[in-house]
């Protein structure tokens, strides 16, 4: 029989030990308190002041816990977590041309820097060409450009694609980066099948926080479960989705409220899959995740590993998934850009060093620690280093590598781990109730709760119930200004003048014969996914794909509410 | 009793980040003011459009994606265009030190960054834009 964690534990001749509960009791209510927001997370979840075995009575270890490596992987997903491999350090960068961008991924691998991942520039991740007018002033500004092939094989210049694992933030344009990438590697000799890497590829949540759309939800399912069965396919070990609830929580919501929406995710992109016909184990274990790690620390650990312990379980119970490796959910971890801050900015390097430390211990495969001038634009070379840095320190120095998820069995995290699995399994029954993830999206479900959610916080460090050090308390007058990146704006009619040249040097007839049969395909149930490719290799421009089918697939529009 | 002061919240450009809009535009609201919200990626154009159909008193911009230096400009020039330089332009969002005085000098009547206490918003928008209710 199992063990408990919990239960009454008992002395030698089977009386419980001593220890006076009533007595702690009495001299807590009767101290003095702090004022503040101390009884709650910074998720408004309630808490005690102290956590005891009564409080995880019941559970039981080999069941709800387990071992590393083992279901329902509460602990972690491998056996030997950083006893045999860190966490892969994946600085998330880019920023005007791809040329600039590729120095800054060059000397991010020269520091140590284990995978590399790419930040598109907002036009590229609306789908607009560089010179598009809607592209005017956001050229390069918060990623880099990229319109064309020739960007994308600029970007990764010198780097051999057959060795490195690149990450892809992009997601209604996604199929037309993935191409790219894949026709990239193939200038270099390097083939399809050999591509490692993940690309972010998850609308849903764009349609809940962060906003980036071209069609409406239902054609970009079908896009994504085309995209899936390409991928298992000929892109075996690459990441289809990166099933996130980092923009989620950037957009306000609580820690609950991100791990259930982005599970809520994950469900419905298996179940669209499965729906399209494909077998669960097929595609489910190239399926990721990617948190964010905020700075209520032990709520954020019990965060993580419920994510792990309900997915599990649903992918098991409900999905039928037999591959032990369809049950294991994987994440990226980002520190919370959200809680950083502008006043003092460099007290955000000490924010982002708690955050990191709790995504390591809630057992993150990979982590981008933010830089401290990340509130205020891109940053530069020297803050990138000092974010890099904190992650070396953490995984060398501090020790908390050595034994695997040393918070495990710890009266509160189990049980505020079990809290956090309760809040998520109320929300499926929510969104199940509105009729499942698209209608709750259609209806603004998860909009209005993260918009609630947003404006309490607001409330609490605007009322001081909450200190936001050197925002509310401990401000100094006069603020010392830090060096900036700068992109300027010749940067941005340069990319343009590349652009118009790619389009005056290709053949137009093959371009405009790979778009007809593109938008054929998209009448039809045929998979995009080798359209994309070959609009690509003709040379149409990212612009001009993903153009082409809001004839056929209409263009999405938020209805607008506060 | 004099009107309750009317404001655009609107967020331009491909810009999707619309958190801060959003609490701002709450924000006013229980401050008692007419609050609209443009939604999402809207032109300037769209914006000034709907500034001057819905006949607000200000516009409030938030802009998160760095392309502040060209919408903000942008904006006040086609209020100025089309004979509303009543209308008070102001707004927020990453916007970095030395790019606001060149935003004030370019006609935006203030520019708050983040971390602003949304009071001192409210009370800016209360001044400047009740002169305009009052005229």
């Amino acid at each position: 029989m199992a063990k408990l964690i919990g239960g009454k534990p008992k002395s030698k001749n089977g009386e419980a030990p001593k220890g006076d509960r009533a007595l702690w009791e009495a001299q807590f209510e009767s101290a003095a308190k702090l004022p503040g927001a101390n009884d709650r997370t910074i998720s408004d979840h309630p808490l005690k002041p102290m956590y005891a075995p009564e409080d995880v009575q019941g559970v039981d270890y080999a069941t709800e816990v387990g071992y590393p490596g083992q279901y329902p992987y509460t602990r972690g997903i491998h056996p030997t977590m950083y006893r045999s491999r860190l966490w892969t350090m994946r600085q998330f960068a880019g920023f005007g041309t791809a040329m600039q961008t590729n120095e800054r991924y060059k000397f991010l691998l020269s520091q140590g820097q284990t995978g590399l991942s790419v930040a598109f520039d907002m036009p590229a991740l609306m789908g607009y060409d560089s010179d598009h007018p809607r592209a005017l002033g956001e050229v390069g500004k918060c990623g880099v450009a990229i319109a064309t092939l020739a960007d994308m094989q600029d970007l990764f210049a010198g780097i051999d694609l057959g060795k490195i694992t690149t990450s892809m933030t992009i997601n209604c344009t996604a199929p037309v980066a993935l191409a790219m990438y894949i026709a990239t590697a193939e200038s270099q000799g390097v083939s399809q099948e050999k591509l490692g890497g993940t690309l972010q590829n998850d609308m849903l949540k764009e349609y809940i926080a962060q906003k980036e759309w071209i069609y409406p939800p239902e054609p970009s399912m079908r896009i994504i479960t085309d995209m899936i069965a390409y991928c298992s396919k000929n892109v075996p070990k690459w990441n289809t989705i990166s099933i996130s609830g980092y923009h989620i929580r950037e957009a306000g919501s609580t820690a609950a409220q991100e791990l259930a929406f982005t599970l809520a995710d994950g469900f419905a992109y298996v179940e669209a899959a499965v729906k399209a016909g494909q077998d669960v184990d097929e595609f489910a274990p190239r399926l990721s995740f990617f948190f964010n790690s905020h700075s209520d620390f032990f709520e954020e650990i019990a965060k993580f590993r419920a994510a792990r312990r309900i997915w599990a379980r649903h992918m098991r119970d409900r999905y039928h998934a037999k591959n032990p490796r369809s049950w294991t959910l994987r994440f990226h971890t980002q520190t919370a850009g959200c809680s950083a801050t502008a006043q003092q900015p460099e007290n955000n390097i000490m924010r982002t060093a708690f955050q990191a430390m709790a995504a390591v211990l809630g057992g993150t495969q990979s982590l981008h620690t933010n830089s401290l001038d990340e509130v205020l634009a891109l940053p530069t070379e020297k803050n990138v280093q000092i974010a890099l840095r904190t992650q070396q320190v953490l995984a060398y120095e501090t020790g908390v590598t050595n034994v695997i998820d040393p918070l495990g069995g710890s009266y509160f995290v189990e049980k505020l781990t079990n809290e956090m699995e309760e809040a998520a399994e109320d929300y499926f029954k929510r969104i199940d109730e509105l009729g499942g993830v698209i209608p709750a999206i259609h209806a603004g479900f998860f909009q209005k709760e993260i918009a609630d959610a947003s404006y309490r916080y607001q409330r609490e460090i605007e009322n001081g119930e909450r200190i936001i050090v050197g925002v509310n308390e401990f401000i100094v007058e006069e603020e010392q200004q830090i060096a900036l990146l700068k992109i300027d704006r010749e940067m941005e009619l340069e990319q343009c003048r590349r652009v118009k040249e790619f389009r005056a040097s290709r053949d137009g007839g093959a371009v405009e014969s790979a778009i007809a049969a593109f938008k054929r395909a998209a009448e039809t149930d045929e998979n995009l996914m080798p359209h994309y490719l070959d609009c690509v290799r003709k040379k149409a421009t990212l612009g001009e794909i993903s153009e082409a089918l809001v004839p056929i697939f209409g263009r999405y529009r938020e209805p607008a509410f506060i | 009793m004099p009107r309750p002061i009317r404001i655009l919240v609107a967020k331009a450009g491909l810009d999707g980040h619309d958190r801060g809009a959003k609490v701002i535009a709450r924000a006013l609201r229980d401050a008692g003011f007419e609050v609209i919200y443009t939604g999402l990626h809207q032109t300037p154009e769209q914006v000034v459009e709907a500034a001057i159909q819905e006949d607000v008193d200000g516009i409030g911009l938030s802009v998160l994606s760095g392309a502040h230096m060209t919408l903000f400009p942008r904006m006040k020039q086609l209020l100025d265009e089309q004979n509303a330089s009543d209308i008070i332009l102001f707004g927020g969002g990453t916007i970095p030190n030395e790019d606001i005085q060149p935003l004030l000098d370019a006609g935006i009547a203030a520019v708050f960054t983040p971390g602003t206490p949304i009071a001192t918003t409210v009370d800016f928008v209360r001044k400047a834009c009740g002169k305009r209710v009052e005229a």
